[in-house]
């Protein structure tokens, strides 16, 4: 096991360098610079800024400049926050979207977990019918629709909850991004779950143990879930390293301070230290969420250790 | 047991009593404030949301009312001599900086020298451009040492211009003149201006800034006029999406939103009456002609032609709501001591207009079987798509004219224009700096960095130098309303509208005046009762 993790540790570390590479090199490649706005700047300004921040070197020195300063743990410092240095950011921005992300993502499989059970046990029923069409309702219906409409009930009309932003940094403020951002997912896991549990529900060994009369709750729970819930741990890889980096959506209508709304906010403003360093942790989150998911399979499925 | 917990929770209500009282005394304003301002260094920052929190941050030597009258701040008063060229404040006694340490006048002098060095980067340097010196400077052709500002002593400043500015005592007021705490910069530099770190001599402190959450100010004790301060903390709240912050003025949790959906207009002024504040504002948005590239270069009558074939009040009226005034001209109504111009076809009916238009796109050998291809750009957003897609129809159905619609991204956009190599019509806008002609005057001179339309025209650029040499303000006026009649007649741009101020402002905020420049000091402003 211990092989297994380092070969994969070593196998990241280029994808990482190469995903830097192509992302500092696109930025670049984007017409427009963080300098330009409706107000122009004299020449002489813009070249003193363009010296501030390295942008008169030649592109390849700006490179080698950037991957040293990143090997040496410094980020860079942000064009568009004055003073900010860009893991002060991401420093800022990551325990929010954090926070958020293992909220929605444990509401997600408490909620929709139990939802894909309960489907799956009377396939075809009434309750089953109402459940999917429910969950299928959940995978349509975008964040930006869901997230004014809870701001309208439970905002506005009973005014029990905050229609926004992150000033107390209570827990009344992360209910209804919580719940936008899980609502999707919920929709998501209660599908797939559905789906594995019948299957798995109809192989033979199982229809052995329900004709020796085991318990209903036992078949599904001991036996049933866990090939069932392959699929689903697949899914919760890239899905956890999205939902922990941010919803800009949701970051955007909630006025919540994460790393999604910092992300596109600086991609829009060319801040390309920001955009970069955000790209390399989300690089690096998925890299090791699908290490984990990787591990879980072996854990689930004893077949899969060996391949 | 029971006497020790009841012991205990008498302890625990003893010491938080006073916390609790303390917090409930505490009057709150919640400002709405737009995008999140990309620095609280007054020399550095350049959005409109920086800006506000800036001057409830420090102070200049002059300030702006509400009614647009230049009234003395931290100065107490001002002499003029030299013919307009030299200025001499006079500073209020007992100035100090929010850590309590005496400010004087070489603080100012020390600000506006930071302002000009082309070192610090930045963005409103040039609007220091009328003190001696300044543009040398700024150019990299002079030491900052030789800007022609000087502190007479600790109270006294003197401020030579090169010419005479009537309106230098409003650029005062902007926070790129704003001192220097100089201990703060030295030890931080660039980071000098965060909580902890800056120290500041207006009406409030800033002592909380958590980015994208928001901005936390509390009243200065050492501030000069803290007695009539009334407001004890002040938050402003990023707020991008408009939508949201709608939503959140409902949810009584913003005092003052900083826009409103154009869209959701009229149902607003229905739902909140006088709450609605709609006001004019020093903003025009227009579309420019690159008039360096065909088929526009060199040809006025076809320029004239798709600017009389728009109908500005349909535009205004249908698309945004009646949240605009229709432009004709190139400065907005009501700058003081100006009179805007404005074409003599500005009053002709549409009728009388679209048979003009259509006598010129004929006479520039165009019709409808041999159609004008041209193409539209804009920065993506809903309200410029919706205005192109009108405007396009407009010119299609009264003339014929083939309009390809772009829309591109802010920076691709921008950077098309400057270039302007592929724009033929764009759209674009200019939101003044200060009440006077010259803030929109001088964007159409050939020497200006945003002249992106490429207009160059020597008459224009002669006159609006005459004019900064005229010492008297109806001369220079005349000469200034001559250079606007020439920009119109020529018509390199096509106005559109005029912008308006446009805000919710709850009946609890008291002191609210709109006024052209939408400057709102919160210092002015009391609540009825107070928030948590």
């Amino acid at each position: 096991m211990l092989a297994f993790a380092l070969r994969r540790l070593f196998a990241a570390l280029p994808t990482l360098f190469v995903l830097l590479t192509l992302a500092f090199f696109m930025m670049r490649a984007a017409p427009g610079g963080p300098f330009d706005s409706e107000r122009s700047l004299p020449p002489q300004i813009e070249a003193a800024l363009r010296s501030e921040y390295q942008l008169d070197a030649p592109l390849w020195r700006q490179y080698l400049n950037y991957v040293e300063a990143v090997l040496h743990g410094d980020l860079g410092p942000s064009f568009q926050y004055e003073g900010y240095r860009v893991s002060e950011l991401i420093a800022a921005g990551l325990p929010v979207s954090l926070a958020l992300g293992v909220c929605a993502l444990l509401l997600a499989l408490l909620v929709g977990g139990a939802i894909g059970v309960l489907a799956a046990r009377r396939p075809g029923s009434v309750l089953d019918h109402l459940l999917m069409n429910l969950a299928l309702l959940g995978v349509s219906v975008p964040n930006y629709v869901v997230a004014p409409l809870l701001i309208l009930l439970f905002a506005i009309v009973l005014g029990c909850l905050p229609a926004g932003g992150w000033r107390h940094r209570d827990y009344a403020d992360m209910v209804l991004p919580v719940v936008a951002l899980a609502l999707p997912q919920i929709a998501y896991i209660a599908r797939l779950l559905r789906a594995s549990l019948i299957d798995a529900l109809a192989m033979p060994y199982l229809r052995t143990a329900r004709a020796k009369g085991l318990p209903e709750h036992l078949l599904i729970f001991r036996h049933a879930l866990r090939p069932a819930l392959l699929p689903v741990i697949s899914h919760l890889g890239p899905a956890t390293a999205g939902l922990m980096t941010g919803s800009v959506v949701v970051e955007q209508i909630f006025g919540i301070p994460g790393l999604g709304r910092y992300f596109v906010q600086a991609a829009l403003n060319r801040d390309y230290t920001l955009v970069l360093g955000v790209v390399l942790l989300y690089g690096a989150l998925i890299l090791a969420f699908n290490f984990v998911v990787d591990l879980l399979y072996g854990a689930l499925d004893p077949r899969l250790r060996r391949t | 047991m029971r006497r020790r917990a009841l012991h205990c929770l008498v302890g625990c209500i003893a010491v938080l009593l006073p916390v609790c009282s303390s917090a409930a005394m505490d009057s709150l304003l919640r400002i709405g404030n737009g995008p999140e301002p990309e620095s609280l260094d007054p020399q550095r920052m350049s959005s409109v949301s920086a800006l506000n929190i800036a001057r409830d941050l420090g102070e200049g030597l002059t300030r702006i009312a509400a009614d647009g009258r230049v009234l003395p701040a931290a100065a107490q008063g001002w002499q003029i001599a030299d013919g307009g060229r030299r200025y001499t404040f006079e500073l209020r006694d007992h100035l100090h900086w929010s850590n309590g340490e005496a400010l004087t006048a070489s603080d100012f002098v020390d600000g506006l020298r930071r302002a000009v060095d082309p070192a610090t980067g930045s963005p409103f340097a040039q609007l220091l451009s009328p003190i001696a010196n300044a543009d040398a400077i700024t150019g990299g052709k002079a030491p900052v040492s030789m800007l022609a500002a000087w502190a007479l002593s600790p109270t006294r400043l003197q401020i030579l211009l090169k010419q005479p500015t009537p309106y230098f005592p409003s650029l005062l007021a902007h926070p790129v003149s704003f001192p220097v705490y100089g201990p703060a910069l030295a030890r931080y530099g660039r980071g000098f201006a965060r909580p902890g770190r800056l120290v500041s001599n207006g009406a409030y402190q800033l002592v909380d800034w958590q980015v994208q959450a928001q901005v936390e100010l509390r009243r200065n004790a050492h501030y000069w006029d803290d007695a009539d301060t009334h407001i004890d903390r002040v938050q402003y709240l990023p707020t991008d999406d408009i939508a949201s912050e709608l939503q959140r003025y409902r949810a009584n949790e913003i005092d003052v939103s900083s826009e409103i959906p154009l869209v959701q207009a009229p149902a607003l002024r229905t739902q909140f009456g006088a709450q609605l504040h709609v006001a004019p504002y020093l903003g025009s948005y227009y579309y420019g002609f690159n008039v360096q590239q065909p088929p526009f270069a060199g040809r006025r009558d076809l320029r004239l032609a798709l600017s009389l074939a728009i109908d500005r009040e349909l535009i205004v009226d249908k698309v945004m709501n009646g949240l605009a005034l229709p432009a004709y001209g190139w400065v907005p109504p009501g700058v003081a001591d100006y009179r805007a111009q404005s074409p003599a076809w500005a009053s002709w009916s549409r009728q009388k207009s679209v048979s003009e238009a259509k006598r010129l796109y004929a006479a520039c050998g165009y019709s409808k079987d041999r159609p004008l291809r041209i193409e539209l750009r804009y920065n993506t957003h809903d309200d410029h798509k919706r205005i192109a897609t009108v405007i396009a129809a407009m010119w299609k159905q009264t003339l014929g004219v083939e309009t390809s619609l772009i829309n591109e991204e802010n920076k691709v956009f921008l950077a098309q224009r400057r270039l302007r190599r592929i724009t033929q019509v764009f759209r674009a806008s200019w939101i003044g700096d200060y009440d006077d002609p010259s803030s929109f005057l001088d964007v159409l001179t050939a020497r200006n960095g945003r002249n992106d339309m490429g207009w160059h025209d020597q008459t224009y650029d002669a006159l609006i130098d005459s004019a900064a040499q005229q010492a008297d303000p109806r001369r220079r006026a005349a000469l200034l309303e001559r250079a606007e009649r020439r920009a119109v007649d020529d018509m390199p741009f096509i106005p559109i509208y005029w912008y308006v101020s446009k805000h919710l402002v709850k009946p609890r905020v008291r002191g609210w005046h709109d006024n052209l420049l939408d400057v709102h000091y919160s210092k002015d402003l009391r609540l009825d009762d107070p928030a948590d």
